[in-house]
């Protein structure tokens, strides 16, 4: 069900791409990717079946120890993920970014970052500032 | 044979509300607790990378290990063929799956994630005796009960004789796997044993019988219905030998570990300078869990109520020492990794441990209590479990008692 | 060029350590060791496993630790691990997460003192990964031992029946994890053998460490190839495994204890 309503939003949203105006109130923000011109699959793929993707692939990395797929998270987050004004990265799952945001419209709790590193570089320098 | 009549304990009295009320109240204050623990994390309990099972683990090993015990009512009754047990099957059966119920929801929510029980479902590691409990314990529930199905149903009493026998073999399985829990780790000191199964089970045979008895004199003594005095008398007989029994296996344990020189020195700290563990193991496990019952049980010549009550909550107050010492007291001796050496390092390696369980953890382990007095009130009240009258004081007395004394001797 | 690569690059330049990533930077320290061969350090006995080829149990990954060289006052390797995995001290020691400890061995009748690194022992059979209920804990092909975060239900079992108190409970919410060691509240971590620079032909952070400012103590490599230094000095030397008796083979040996 949540997928189905994902779907229909994000595709919505696709229609509207590059438009802010034509969002509708209340529906997910869908940032752009912040670099690539294509996803790894086609984006209704990508929308029924990205969790499969992941659920493959941390066995895949984790367990068999494999590098390099494009499944990875960590690809994900470096191209959907944004910056600030001054150039920083936004945590991906802070509210209105791109996994959050449709996440939080479909009300599917995100386990993945509860470990998982939410920018690029995940941790940066300013480590010690964290907590 | 004489028919037993069971009945519904009354509902709706101010007795009936203020004990369900109580008791939904501490169930809430737990959850609240635990709710706590898993979003602000294990810092807030007196768990550390030390001592990495606390309080919660205490409660719930202990209604684990009593749930099964509680089964032994029935069974005494039914694989065991004494008629003077039969009327208490069903609070036995009753019991036994409230405690298994309430014992559980201690351990679930003290993990460091209750969200992905599922997945001790879904994923299986056929080494563990952790996961070889999932399944022990879910299918105490389905054995016990289509026990108590075939004890309910008079449709299905050529069912009753089988299915007691599943259930008591299953609970000596069960209580096998939640000592072998602890007799598996060989990296401990304090624990692998074979001698931990056994010893479980006879721990189970003290809890379950004196939680029972307890329940017991509180619906007969609430409710006013009769009970044969000699049903109490037996009934403490009964647990002044399974006090025994868990007594020697305690010896046994020990002995046996005292024996192996690797293990003088966690022997030494729980048997002798251990503070806490120490006087938890000799002043309440040992003596007001065990020694003092069983002397005020043997030298009386008719045990009533008040004694009975007596020796059972002291038998209550030992066992939790007894799961106390042996999961908080093992954890608290170090890991010894060079064996007759001194080791120090930043991550606390050849010191005592300190345990302090926070307010939390212990809510938590007394919510799981209630949720058990509240699944066996709200359950009797609903259908008839607990028998009308227990034993009768005039005409049969005789022969109930008889048929109890054999089965305690 | 993978897209993975991409992600790693952009790390790089995001944290201004060079702009250049793990796998790149790996290719020119190859070549500088080419070139000058007599540098000894940059030499490894072995390779990057390339993109999309899984951990192969060809592989045996251990460590050597002489505890002769391991001095008193030092804790390199204790610090380079928690940079390299994003530990930090919590507000309660007793609820931080240690990877890898430093452990002071006092014999009570000579009065010898010396001191040695403890980690994950990355054992042949290891206690964690029999008890764990989910397989959360798990040996990876070439005997790297790690913790399944997917799948892990913090029972804590794991930490019940390790010998070498090696593993740890994540008792606070995370935040700024490294992306290559993922940690987060209510799972039990551990020493990874830093599998994430292993894969890439490269030391664990604490050997490095240890080899560059440290008292030169610990040696990593492959168990299985004979032609490794860990190989050859396991062959000829008197090493020994903590707790050996409990026979859970560790692949971490030790010399001098």
């Amino acid at each position: 069900m949540a997928v189905m309503v994902l779907s229909a939003v994000a595709l919505g949203s696709a229609a509207h791409a590059g438009s802010d105006a034509g969002a509708h109130a209340g529906w997910p923000h869908i940032t752009k990717p912040i670099k690539g011109t294509h996803c790894v699959k086609p984006v209704p793929y990508m929308l029924r079946y990205h969790f499969d993707l992941l659920l493959h692939q941390r066995e895949i990395t984790l367990r068999k120890g494999v590098h390099g797929s494009k499944y990875d998270l960590t690809n994900c987050i470096s191209c959907h993920v944004n910056k600030n004004a001054n150039g920083q990265y936004i945590p991906i799952n802070a509210p209105g970014q791109f996994c959050q945001s449709c996440h939080e419209y479909a009300a599917v709790h995100i386990d993945c970052f509860s470990c998982h590193a939410t920018t690029p570089q995940g941790g940066g320098d300013d480590q010690t500032a964290a907590r | 044979m004489k028919k037993i009549e069971y009945r519904e304990l009354p509902a709706w009295t101010p007795g009936w509300w203020a004990l369900m009320i109580g008791l939904l109240v501490v169930m809430a204050i737990g959850l609240a607790g635990a709710l706590y623990m898993e979003t602000e994390g294990h810092h807030v309990t007196g768990m550390t990378n030390q001592i990495v099972w606390g309080i919660p683990h205490v409660f719930a090993v202990f209604m684990i290990v009593a749930a099964s015990g509680a089964l032994n009512v029935a069974s005494i009754g039914s694989v065991f063929g004494r008629d003077a047990y039969k009327p208490l099957g069903r609070v036995s059966g009753l019991l036994a799956i409230s405690l298994l119920a309430g014992g559980l929801c201690v351990l679930v929510l003290d993990l460091g994630k209750p969200d992905r029980l599922i997945v001790a479902m879904t994923h299986f590691n056929i080494t563990s005796i952790f996961a070889w409990n999932v399944y022990l314990y879910t299918g105490f529930f389905v054995v016990v009960g289509l026990y108590l199905w075939t004890m309910m149903d008079w449709t299905k009493k050529r069912f009753y004789k089988p299915a007691a026998t599943l259930a008591f073999l299953w609970r000596l399985i069960l209580t096998t796997g939640t000592g072998s829990i602890f007799g598996f780790l060989v990296a401990r000191d304090a624990y692998s044993s074979a001698v931990m199964a056994p010893l479980f089970i006879s721990m189970s045979f003290v809890f379950g019988l004196a939680i029972f008895n307890l329940i017991l004199l509180a619906v007969y003594g609430g409710s006013g219905r009769p009970v044969s005095p000699d049903v109490i008398h037996r009934k403490a007989r009964l647990l002044a030998l399974f006090m025994a029994a868990d007594l020697y296996f305690v010896v046994v344990q020990h002995i046996t570990a005292i024996y192996w020189p690797s293990r003088d020195p966690v022997e030494r700290f729980i048997l002798l300078d251990g503070g806490i563990y120490t006087w938890l193991f000799w002043g309440v496990q040992v003596f007001l869990g065990a020694v003092l019952p069983m002397a005020l049980i043997y030298r009386c010549k008719q045990v009533g109520r008040g004694l009975l009550r007596l020796v059972s909550s002291l038998a209550v107050v030992g066992g939790f020492a007894q799961v106390y010492v042996i999961v908080i007291g093992g954890q608290a001796w170090p890991l010894e990794l060079f064996p007759g050496q001194q080791i120090s390092s930043s991550f606390a390696d050849g010191r005592i441990h300190s345990y302090v369980p926070s307010a939390p953890e212990i809510a938590l382990g007394l919510g799981g209590i209630a949720l058990v007095l509240f699944l066996v009130t709200l359950v009797s009240t609903a259908l008839p479990f607990f028998p009308q009258a227990l034993g009768n004081a005039e005409a049969e007395t005789p022969a109930v008692g008889e048929a109890v004394g054999q089965a305690a001797e | 060029m993978s897209d993975d690569r991409n992600t790693r690059e952009t790390a790089g330049d995001q944290t201004g350590t060079g702009g250049i990533g793990r796998r790149a930077f790996l290719g020119a320290a190859g070549a500088v060791a080419v070139l000058a061969p007599g540098l000894g350090l940059a030499a490894h006995a072995f390779e990057a496993r390339p993109d999309g080829v899984p951990a192969s149990s060809k592989h045996r990954w251990g460590m050597l630790v002489d505890t002769t060289k391991c001095k008193s006052n030092c804790h390199v390797c204790v610090d380079a691990c928690n940079k390299e995995n994003g530990l930090y001290e919590e507000a309660d020691p007793k609820d931080t997460a240690q990877y890898i400890r430093k452990l002071t061995v006092h014999d009570p009748d000579t009065g010898y003192t010396h001191y040695l690194p403890v980690m994950c022992q990355h054992c042949t059979h290891p206690a964690c990964v029999a008890v764990c209920p989910t397989g959360a804990s798990f040996k990876r092909a070439d005997g790297i031992v790690l913790v399944d975060r997917h799948i892990c239900i913090g029972c804590r079992y794991c930490m019940m029946a390790c010998p070498y108190k090696a593993r740890s409970f994540d008792e606070y919410t995370e935040k700024n994890q490294k992306w290559y060691n993922p940690r987060g509240l209510g799972c039990v971590e551990g020493c990874t053998m830093c599998a994430h620079l292993v894969d890439e032909g490269k030391d664990p952070a604490c050997v490095t460490a240890c080899n560059k400012t440290g008292g030169g103590a610990m040696v990593f490599g492959d168990l299985k190839d004979p032609t490794s230094e860990i190989s050859k000095r396991v062959a000829t030397e008197q090493t020994t495994q903590i707790r050996a008796d409990l026979g859970m083979d560790p692949g971490v040996r030790y010399e001098g204890i």
